[in-house]
C-alpha cells in the first residue's frame, strides 16, 4: 500500500518529445501535471491523437519522460514496475496460449509457483465468466471474450495502479456498456487507482470520480472536473439522470473546442 | 411410375435429401474425381515416355523409359548397388542432409532470433551476412570436400550452409515483426527481457521459421547430393554420379525417384508436425 501522504500517481511538468523518422521531433505531452489519489477513478478525454496514450506509457515506465518526473506512490518511475497493470486498446493477449495460460503469465513473469498462478487464475476467470473457456484458445474467442481475458491477466496481478488506453473502443455498443459495468464491478472490489484514457465524453463521465480534459496535440491538462454521480453505477441507467446530462454539457463545451481545433488543424494539412 | 405413388403423401416418408447432404455428395464426388484424373496424368505421361521411347522416336539410351527405370530400382532393391544395399545409401544421404538440416536450422534461429533482438548486432553484422548470403553458396561444395575429406562431414557441411540463410533471414524477420503490444503487454505483465524473448518472441516467431523450415529440408537434400555426387565413398548422390559415369541413364532416374520419395515423405512428417504446434492458430481460411 502507498503511503497516505502521497498520491498514487503524479506527473510534474511532464513533457515527451519523439523523434519521428524524419529526424523532425515530435511533441506529444508538454508540461503535464496530473495528480491521481489513491482509489480514485480517472478518465482522460482529448480529441483524436492528442497524445493521451502517451501519459499511459509514461505512468507505466514502457516510456521514459524526455522532461518532468513522472511519479507512481511517491517514488520517481524508472522503467515497468510491479505495481502497474496496463489494459491495451489492441489485442494483446498471446495468441499461442490457451485462456488459463493467458491469465496465469503475470503471476508467472513474477515468479508465482504455478499452482498457485492457476489458481488465482481461475478464480479471475470465474470473476470474468469465463470459467468454462479455460481451454481455448484466443482466436476461437469473440472480442468482449478476449478483453475480458485481457482484464482478468491484468487483474491477477493485483495492481496498485491500473492503466486503460481506449480498452474497450474495438468493441460493439452493447459489448462496452456491458464492459464498462464488469470493469466497475471488478475494480470497486479492488481499490487500485484507475487512468482510464477514452475519446468516449460519455463513457469517461459513467466511469470516472475525475474527467481530464486535454488540449488540442501536443497535450497538456485543460481543465479537470468532479464527477459526483453516487456509486454503485449503472453504465446504461446512470447516463439517462439530469446531473449526468448536465456534467456532459459541462465538460464537452471545454472538450468541444479542441476537438473542434484538432479538426480544422487536420483539414489545414489536408489541405 | 404408378398413380397411387404419386398421390402417396411420400416426402413424410422419404425426406427429400436436403442442400447440405447435396453439397457433402458433390464435394465428395469432385475429390474423387480430382484424384482419379491426378492418377491417369501420371499413367498417359508415362505411357507416353514408354511409348516414344520404345518406338525410338526419343532416344532411349539417353532417355531411358519408365519400366527400365523400374527394373533398375527393384535392381537395386533386390540385389544392392554397386556400393552395397540400397537402404544404406538412402540411409547415408538422409543422415548427412538430416544431420546438416539440424545444425543449419539451430544456428539460424538462434542467430535470427538474437540479430532480431540485439538491434546492435544486427547493425554491426548485418552488411556481412548480405555479403555471405548473395556467394551461390553451392559453389563451397568442392572447398568442403577438400577441407573434411570424402566422409559425410563435407556433406554435413555443405548442407548446412544451404540451410543456414534461408532460417537465418526468416527467424531474424520473424523477431523483428514481433507485435509491440503483445512485447508490451508482456512487459507490463512483468517479464524480463530474457522471459520475452522465450515466451514471446519466438513463439510469434515459429510461423515464419516454420515456412522455411520446409524450404530448407529440400536444401539440405541438395547440400547431401551435391557433396556426394563431387566425392563420396557412399549415398544417392554418389549412386548418380556413377551411373552417370557409366552412362545408365536409367540409373539417374531411378535415384531421382528415390529422392523425391525421402523428400515427401520428410515434408509429411514435417507437415504433421506442424499442425501440432500450430494447434492455436485459426485454422484453415482466416
Amino acid at each position: 500500500m502507498s503511503a497516505h501522504t502521497s498520491p498514487a500517481i503524479e506527473l510534474r511538468g511532464a513533457s515527451k518529445v519523439f523523434r519521428t523518422p524524419s529526424g523532425v521531433p515530435h511533441t506529444a505531452v508538454r508540461e503535464l501535471d496530473l495528480t491521481v489519489g489513491p482509489g480514485e477513478f480517472v478518465a482522460v478525454v482529448g480529441p483524436t491523437g492528442c497524445g493521451k496514450s502517451t501519459t499511459l506509457t509514461l505512468v507505466s515506465g514502457l516510456e521514459e519522460p524526455t522532461q518532468g518526473e513522472v511519479l507512481v506512490a511517491g517514488q520517481p518511475v524508472r522503467g515497468v514496475g510491479d505495481k502497474v497493470g496496463f489494459v491495451f486498446q489492441q489485442d494483446a493477449t498471446f495468441p499461442w496460449r490457451t485462456v488459463l495460460s493467458n491469465v496465469m503469465a503475470g503471476p508467472r513473469f513474477r515468479g508465482v509457483p504455478k499452482a498457485e498462478a492457476k489458481s488465482r487464475a481461475r478464480e479471475w476467470l470465474g470473476r470474468v465468466g469465463l470459467a468454462a473457456f479455460e481451454d481455448r484458445y484466443p482466436h476461437q474467442l469473440s472480442g468482449g471474450q478476449r478483453k475480458r481475458v485481457a482484464l482478468a491477466a491484468t487483474f491477477v496481478n493485483d495492481p496498485e495502479i491500473l492503466l486503460m488506453d481506449e480498452p474497450f473502443s474495438a468493441l460493439d455498443v452493447q459489448t462496452r456498456a456491458l464492459m464498462s459495468d464488469e470493469l466497475l464491478e471488478l475494480w470497486e472490489g479492488t481499490g487500485a487507482s484507475v487512468v482510464f484514457v477514452t475519446h468516449d465524453l460519455e463513457e469517461s463521465i459513467a466511469l470516472a470520480d475525475k474527467v481530464v480534459v486535454m488540449t488540442a496535440g501536443p497535450a497538456t491538462v485543460k481543465q479537470v472536473f468532479d464527477i459526483d454521480l453516487p456509486r454503485p453505477r449503472k453504465v446504461e441507467s446512470v447516463r439517462l439522470e439530469p446531473r449526468f446530462i448536465e456534467i456532459y454539457r459541462e465538460i464537452w463545451e471545454s472538450l468541444g473546442e479542441e476537438v473542434r481545433i484538432t479538426r480544422e488543424r487536420g483539414a489545414a494539412d489536408v489541405a | 411410375m404408378s398413380p397411387d405413388l404419386l398421390s402417396a403423401p411420400v416426402t413424410d416418408a422419404v425426406p427429400a435429401p436436403d442442400r447440405a447432404h447435396y453439397r457433402a455428395r458433390a464435394a465428395r464426388r469432385r475429390k474423387i474425381v480430382v484424384t482419379v484424373s491426378r492418377v491417369l496424368l501420371l499413367v498417359a505421361v508415362l505411357a507416353l515416355w514408354e511409348g516414344l521411347s520404345r518406338a525410338k522416336v526419343i532416344d532411349p539410351f539417353n532417355f531411358s523409359m519408365p519400366s527400365k527405370i523400374w527394373d533398375q530400382i527393384s535392381t537395386w532393391i533386390t540385389h544392392g548397388t554397386a556400393l552395397g544395399s540400397l537402404g544404406e545409401q538412402i540411409w547415408y544421404t538422409l543422415y548427412e542432409a538430416l544431420l546438416g538440416w539440424i545444425i543449419g536450422v539451430v544456428a539460424g534461429v538462434v542467430c535470427g532470433i538474437a540479430l532480431g533482438r540485439i538491434t546492435f548486432l544486427a547493425d554491426i553484422l548485418g552488411p556481412y551476412i548480405k555479403v555471405l548470403n548473395s556467394i551461390p553458396r553451392i559453389v563451397l561444395a568442392p572447398i568442403f570436400v577438400i577441407w573434411f575429406g570424402l566422409g559425410p562431414a563435407s556433406k554435413v557441411a555443405s548442407a548446412v550452409v544451404l540451410v543456414f540463410f534461408p532460417v537465418f533471414f526468416n527467424a531474424f524477420q520473424g523477431a523483428r515483426e514481433v507485435d509491440r503490444n503483445l512485447v508490451a503487454n508482456a512487459r507490463i505483465l512483468g517479464a524480463s527481457d530474457r522471459r520475452v524473448t522465450l515466451q514471446v518472441v519466438i513463439p510469434s516467431a515459429t510461423s515464419w521459421i516454420f515456412t522455411s523450415l520446409h524450404v530448407s529440408f529440400g536444401f539440405a537434400l541438395i547440400g547431401a547430393i551435391v557433396g556426394e555426387y563431387i566425392g563420396a565413398t557412399k549415398g544417392i548422390g554418389l549412386l548418380v554420379a556413377q551411373s552417370q559415369g557409366t552412362f545408365n541413364a536409367a540409373g539417374v532416374y531411378a535415384a531421382m525417384v528415390i529422392l523425391a520419395v525421402v523428400a515427401l515423405v520428410a515434408e509429411g512428417l514435417l507437415t504433421f508436425a506442424e499442425s501440432r504446434i500450430f494447434r492455436w492458430k485459426p485454422s484453415g481460411s482466416d
